[in-house]
């Protein structure tokens, strides 16, 4: 498959990547894309298809998967993308479509982690835990608000 | 001889066991093929996990991370899956007597090992048998979502990185099939058996470097290695509970036909009697 890439035929172009989005409770989308841009640990990332192999992980984020007339995006939590030339395959512990988050419950968390920011100190353990669920929350709201 | 109503009541009481029982066989049935779906629609993303840890493992023979050496073992830890409920077969103790018979003959004093159990049976086991225990789980759902877990398997994963524990193992139930299912024993920590299916690997450009990945993938891949062990076990749970209410649902059976045949005779028995009573009044009588 990947074969056909390689110039030396000609210089063929994929136009398109097939995207799979997986984690631990099954896969979540699967689908072809012209590109996807997501936010890895080192900064933003943009993957259009002949891309050479790459691992990355990612932050808590919006995965964008751009076709030809219209973006989709995915809530991320962490996890990291695996990339080849006419595949890509994100893997996290937990990611969701806007038509699939709890806008409520989200809302919730978002509170009872400020919350918890205001009552600890820094250099807890809770802060921490908190201000992930609170970047967590923050993202949820943010892809459902996209829809 | 038992009278007659002492065995219909015997009848009824059986039959009521057994609606019981059987309707639990159905629930388990129905639990296990959702428990068994969970389980495959695991499997991508641990095939995909381990092959990019995998590829990484091997395209560098100088990876350098604490959770891929052994090191010298102080202390080990054993993760053990068991059921909340009871009621299913050896499912619990199968697991609980492999465990306790491993740390009975690896370590001569408690201090060298320490217990997690998931589960209230293992729980109250490790209680009971006075086994160190760490940190435990109760009231796990039927159908586990990895979020529900999280805490004790980053927990278990801290534990080997924080050098509390130098290796950690995994015991639970693997599910064969819906009649067999297979205590197993696998070694977690430190992973050393990343490479072992000689697939064709990929070679990956490493963004920002392969130092980074590591620490972000390895403790990814412990804590599915965890949830995926825990979802194997609850299919197995339910097999193993499905099996055992299937023979107590043919043990009622059995005994019900019994209680049928013994009352059926006691009641021909009085007939007869009856019969006799009738004739040898009326015979007296001529």
């Amino acid at each position: 498959m990947t074969s056909s890439l390689t110039t030396a035929q000609g210089g063929v172009r994929l136009k398109t990547l097939n995207v799979s989005v997986v984690t631990p409770d099954g896969p979540v989308l699967d689908g072809t894309y012209e590109m996807v841009s997501c936010r890895a640990e080192g900064g933003e990332l943009g993957i259009l298809p002949g891309h050479i192999p790459l691992v990355a992980p990612l932050t808590i984020s919006a995965v964008r998967l751009k076709s030809e007339n219209n973006t989709e995006y995915v809530a991320v939590n962490g996890g990291f993308v695996e990339v080849r030339p006419d595949q890509v395959t994100i893997l996290a512990q937990s990611a969701e479509k806007p038509s699939d988050i709890d806008v409520d419950r989200a809302q919730q968390a978002k509170e009872r982690a400020e919350q918890r920011l205001n009552s600890k100190r820094e250099d807890d353990v809770d802060f921490k835990r908190a201000q992930i669920a609170l970047q967590r929350a923050i993202n949820r709201i943010d892809i459902a608000n996209h829809q | 001889m038992a009278s007659l109503r002492d065995i219909k009541n015997r009848i009824n009481s059986t039959s009521s066991t057994k609606k019981i029982t059987s309707a639990m066989e159905m629930v388990s049935a129905s639990k296990m093929n959702k428990a068994e779906q969970n389980a495959r629609s695991f499997v991508p993303y641990m095939e995909k996990i381990q092959e990019v840890v995998a590829s990484i493992a091997a395209g560098n023979v100088d990876v350098d991370h604490p959770m891929l050496q052994s090191r010298p073992i102080k202390k080990t830890g054993y993760v053990v899956i068991t059921s909340d409920r009871g009621l299913a077969g050896p499912y619990n103790s199968n697991v609980l007597r492999n465990l306790y018979q491993t740390v009975q003959q690896r370590h001569r004093s408690k201090d060298e090992y320490v217990v997690i159990p998931l589960g209230k049976v293992g729980t109250d086991f490790c209680k009971r048998m006075e086994l160190p225990i760490a940190k435990s789980i109760v009231g796990l759902d039927d159908q586990p979502e990895f979020a529900e877990i999280k805490e004790i398997t980053s927990y278990a994963v801290n534990l080997f990185e924080d050098e509390e524990v130098d290796e950690l193992y995994l015991h639970y139930n693997h599910y064969v099939s819906a009649i067999t299912q297979e205590v197993t024993e696998t070694k977690l920590l430190p992973l050393t058996n990343i490479n072992e299916e000689g697939k064709q690997l990929s070679t990956y450009e490493y963004e920002p470097d392969q130092e980074a990945i590591l620490n972000t993938i390895l403790p990814q891949y412990a804590e599915s290695l965890i949830y995926g062990a825990l979802l194997d076990g609850k299919a197995s749970e339910h097999a193993s509970r499905m099996t055992a209410m299937r023979s107590a649902t043919d043990n009622a059976e059995e005994l019900i036909d019994e209680l049928t045949l013994s009352y059926n005779r006691a009641r021909q028995a009085a007939i007869t009697q009856e019969i006799t009573e009738i004739v040898s009044g009326a015979s007296a009588l001529e």
